[in-house]
């Protein structure tokens, strides 16, 4: 061997390095899954979980557009529908038994998703690849609105309103699952989302992964060391689309029916908001938005109807102060503290975090207020026996100081920062 | 004889009404360094656009090795064995400088779009690349994201990145702009080493640099070529001396 | 005969009134680079304050202060919004204005509640204008024509005439020269934004009388409005006037024809029974810009005025 190979070698992350930042955490994240059942969750958790399951999925998939190949697309649902309803429609073919599928397992259906969202997204990217940027991004609206509309001109297909609903509990049972009780669909998610985790972290150390992210940065010279960009876009489409396609399947699989309401700007905007909120430039980004606006999604919609204003809310702040999103906030943190100054760096934040929470304070008192006020049913925002009628003075103060107290440090904080030498 | 190494005829390109090439002809030799030289505006970063397929020209062809590649998409002539750098550092900034000239070196090695192998799994990827930053200097540097890295290591990232696909024909835009005195000589002596066995075009401002490296010298003055021949020829033309040395002087050093 | 004429005077309607949001939205985009996802929500924050005021006063006044204020939110949101998240690039820009898209339809939900306001058409105005072959035009329509038209007047001699005008021509066709032209480029921006905006918000003004003002009117109009700037080519207003009409005449000619797949393709030997075989031309009608987007992308990517990309 020469030298060289010997160099070579020393380039490369140690094992260590590699086994903490790549083997580890994937081995957390299985011991979690592993240790879960262990808890003896409830059905609501683990209806909780399973969706979870089906967003990290789908978020991942997501933000290999976004994240790593700076694809902004409004219309991923697209892929996450139309793998979902074929996975459907395999399930009532397997119920029917008719010809092959009566001895497809069920338990493969997220493979049949796959295949099924990545030729759909290797025939829409095929003319929506050729441009980049903002335009891929209207091109992308487009495409959904004109898939969702479509959807309710095929009944056979999309079921219409109603959709196509199945049964999951047929055909061939692998690793002694039924596929009937949810403890049985627990384990499937897991499968399948560790699966979909495993190839999606590895599609990203791979030539194509690699040239994604060098067409994201720099288009022009892609095409001088030999790669069409156009292409490399819509590979990466493809692929992703059949990683949404594989959410799809999951999805099927849990509720064991789908609608159009599946292909809509809507869950397209949620994976959106998902994966951005949770951190595009991380690659556990979407894997933490989506955890933390599942969890959200289901349990704040029962104590407020403003959800989706606080959603929006969120997802604005982000984008202005925190671009890197949650991940960034928490790597960030981290970070922090084990620098030089920690302690210096732990008061700022804590202070930070005051500002912020009483800023918050006096937003959900107001949009509380006014939400009730609006309805116009005499219903009053009463939190911990506390009463705030929008008629009484004291609510507004509620509403005011807090707010102007908060902005009042944050941006004390921000002027002390920028005086601050570098 | 064997096809010139590259070969450009009645090359015109024009943008609306403002004709930017006129009618250039020029026949580049295999294994010749070749300089391209001219006052700002001349057309020399058009012509560069133009030779390697990133505009199609308005009439006229180009021609690598005797295949005629005018219309050509550029990833394509790349692939025909045609590198280029730009004036401006074009880099994966997002990207460590190993990530950048191993991105470089992957479809020389066959490594194609495949997405169903690691990017580590190739030996020779790996061995290329090491060979290519070793060649660059910039081996101590190759874990530092690119755009943390000083100028001069940008514009030797530049480099490296232009010849990692092991390209025959090689076209340098400026590669010593802005570079003080001690980073020039070092990126000339990259650059005589980089095309060794080669065949390079240069547009370069620094005279230096270009009497230092190149075989012959072209002059474009207002997209046309008034003058091309070895260096002491176009030292002493008269031609040249009017309408590019003798109204400006010898435009050392600008950015 | 009457239903050639109708179509036709509908669809330049609104056509019209997809230029008076797609025009705005292609000056922000050549401008500054920004795709701006809340255009239609200023569009249907127009029909809101319209609402607002109309009920307060007269029809006539909300008509001229609904658009400023509208205008005056949008430079807001600029200003201390858009101008935070410029440094961040354009992908950025684009998702801040669709988190605002999301927060102003969530806003709007719940000052006015989940329903359709009752918006109404001014009593000046609700009576024919016309009646041919036995159907009547309504006078509003008519109305709504004269204003788009005149809208299309202001903006022409705004950009013909006036000296901001013509920076802004320069900015479309030269769009990385204006920031050496020395001009205050953030005010040029603040204000550019505000007038895009106002120019929804007289849109939404106009439209949201007859059509339907309730919270879902931005998300049925915002898809529409990016197929014309696409279709038409982005950046170009020309192509954006064009884009419009054609859109604004294929979707009322449309509505119009009841013939099936099985009538038009009887050669074929479709059944009218089928699925394929029964779907009209009629029910097609709100899926129109969206084919011809996919259609536009697959045979002229550049769209009808676009530059050729590079």
């Amino acid at each position: 061997m020469s030298d060289a190979t010997q160099n070579h070698a020393d380039l490369a992350p140690s094992t260590g390095a590699k086994f903490r930042q790549r083997t580890l955490p994937i081995l957390i994240f299985v011991a979690i899954i592993l240790a879960i059942p262990m808890t003896d969750p409830s059905r609501t958790m683990l209806t909780l979980i399973h969706q979870m399951a089906i967003n990290i999925v789908f978020a991942l998939a997501y933000n290999m557009l976004l994240g790593k190949g700076g694809m902004l697309s409004f219309g991923h649902a697209v892929y996450f529908g139309l793998g979902g309803y074929f996975c459907m429609h395999v399930m009532n073919w397997i119920e029917e038994g008719s010809g092959i599928w009566g001895s497809y397992p069920t338990f493969f259906l997220p493979v049949m998703g796959f295949v099924a969202g990545g030729l759909a997204a290797a025939v829409i990217g095929s003319f929506s690849c050729r441009r980049a940027g903002t335009t891929f991004a209207m091109i992308s609206l487009g495409v959904a609105e004109l898939v969702f509309s479509g959807a309710f001109m095929f009944d056979s297909l999309f079921g219409g309103e109603q959709g196509i609903n199945g049964d999951r509990m047929n055909g061939p049972e692998v690793f002694g699952l039924s596929m009937g009780p949810m403890q049985d669909i627990y384990w499937f998610m897991a499968f399948w989302t560790v699966v979909g985790i495993v190839a999606m972290y590895a599609f990203t150390r791979t030539p194509l992964g690699r040239l994604s992210e060098a067409t994201r940065d720099n288009p022009q010279r892609v095409q001088f060391i030999g790669y069409n960009p156009t292409r490399v876009r819509w590979l990466v489409f493809t692929i992703s689309g059949a990683f949404a396609g594989l959410a799809g399947g999951m999805s099927a699989v849990n509720y064991e029916i789908f609608t159009p309401e599946a292909l809509s700007l809507i869950p397209s905007g949620f994976v959106l908001i998902m994966a951005y909120v949770g951190g595009i430039t991380y690659f556990a980004g979407p894997i933490m938005g989506a955890i933390l606006l599942t969890y959200m999604s289901s349990m704040m919609s029962d104590f407020t109807e403003a959800w989706l204003l606080y959603l929006g809310l969120m997802f604005v702040i982000i984008v202005m102060y925190a671009p890197r999103g949650i991940a960034g906030i928490v790597f960030g943190f981290w970070d922090g503290l084990r620098g030089a100054q920690s302690g210096e760096f732990l008061k700022r934040t804590l202070i930070q975090l005051a500002g912020c929470l009483l800023m918050l304070l006096g937003l959900i008192v107001l949009v509380e207020v006014s939400i009730r006020w609006s309805n116009g049913w005499g219903e009053v925002f009463e939190p911990y026996g506390m009463h705030f009628g929008h008629d009484s003075i004291l609510t507004w103060i509620v509403i005011v100081v807090p707010i102007v107290a908060g902005a009042a440090i944050l941006r004390y904080l921000g002027r002390e920062k920028e005086e601050m030498p570098a | 004889m064997t096809a010139p190494a590259l070969s450009l005829k009645n090359l015109s390109k024009s943008f609306g009404p403002a004709q930017i090439i006129n009618d250039v002809n020029l026949d580049i030799a295999k294994g010749e360094r070749h300089a391209i030289i001219g006052p700002n505006g001349a057309g020399k970063s058009t012509l560069f656009n133009l030779i390697s397929g990133l505009y199609t020209p308005t009439s006229g062809t180009v021609s690598l090795n005797g295949t005629l590649i005018s219309g050509v998409p550029p990833h394509e002539i790349n692939r025909m064995g045609l590198s280029r750098s730009f004036q401006v550092s074009n880099i994966f900034a997002n990207m460590t400088v190993r990530e950048n000239v191993r991105c470089g070196v992957l479809h020389s090695l066959g490594q194609g779009y495949s997405f169903w192998k690691s990017v580590t799994s190739s030996k020779a990827v790996q061995e290329k690349t090491f060979e290519v930053l070793e060649h660059c200097a910039l081996v101590d540097k190759a874990n530092t994201p690119a755009a943390l890295l000083p100028y001069a290591d940008q514009r030797a990232l530049e480099i490296a990145i232009t010849i990692a696909g092991g390209a025959n024909v090689i076209l340098l835009d400026e590669p010593t702009a802005g570079m003080s005195h001690s980073e020039t000589d070092r990126a000339v002596e990259l650059i005589r080493k980089s095309s060794e066995g080669k065949t390079l075009v240069i547009v370069e401002h620094d005279m230096g640099v270009i009497f230092d490296l190149a075989d012959r010298i072209s002059v474009l003055v207002y997209g046309e070529i008034i003058a091309s021949a070895p260096p002491s020829e176009i030292r002493g033309d008269p031609k040249v001396r009017e309408a590019y040395l003798g109204d400006e002087a010898l435009p050392e050093e600008t950015a | 005969m009457e239903t050639i004429v109708f179509a036709l005077l509908n669809g330049v309607i609104y056509g019209l009134l997809l230029f008076m949001l797609s025009s705005g939205l292609t000056l922000i985009f050549s401008m500054m680079g920004v795709l701006n996802f809340a255009h239609a929500s200023f569009y249907m924050l127009g029909a809101y304050f319209a609402f607002t005021i109309s009920g307060s006063t007269t029809f006539w006044i909300a008509l001229f202060v609904a658009p400023v204020l509208v205008g005056l939110v949008g430079a807001v949101v600029e200003r201390y919004g858009l101008r935070k998240v410029h440094a961040n690039g354009h992908v950025a820009e684009l998702l801040f204005t669709f988190g605002l898209a999301y927060l102003i339809e969530e806003i709007v939900k719940i000052v006015y509640g989940k329903t359709a306001v009752d918006y109404r058409i001014p009593d000046l105005l609700n009576f024919p204008a016309f009646t041919i072959y036995g159907a009547s035009f309504p006078a509003y329509r008519i109305f709504m024509l004269f204003i788009a038209i005149g809208m299309l007047i202001g903006l022409w001699y705004l950009l013909k005439k006036t000296r901001a005008g013509l920076i802004i021509q320069a900015a479309l066709t030269h769009p990385h020269m204006v920031g050496h032209l020395g001009h205050n480029v953030p005010l040029i921006f603040m204000t550019v934004f505000g007038i895009g905006c106002a120019m929804a918000g007289l849109a939404g003004v106009i439209a949201g009388n007859i059509f339907v003002t309730d919270p879902a009117m931005a998300v049925q109009m915002g898809p529409i409005v990016f197929v014309v700037v696409v279709v038409g080519g982005i950046g170009s207003l020309e192509g954006a006037f064009l884009a419009s009409l054609l859109i604004g005449l294929i979707q009322n000619f449309a509505v119009g024809i009841n013939a099936s797949f099985a009538e038009i393709f009887w050669f074929t030997g479709l059944s009218p029974t089928s699925e394929i075989g029964d779907i009209t031309i009629s029910s097609l009608a709100p899926v129109m810009p969206f084919l011809l987007l996919v259609l536009m992308l697959i045979f002229r990517p550049r769209g009808l005025m676009g530059e050729q990309e590079l």
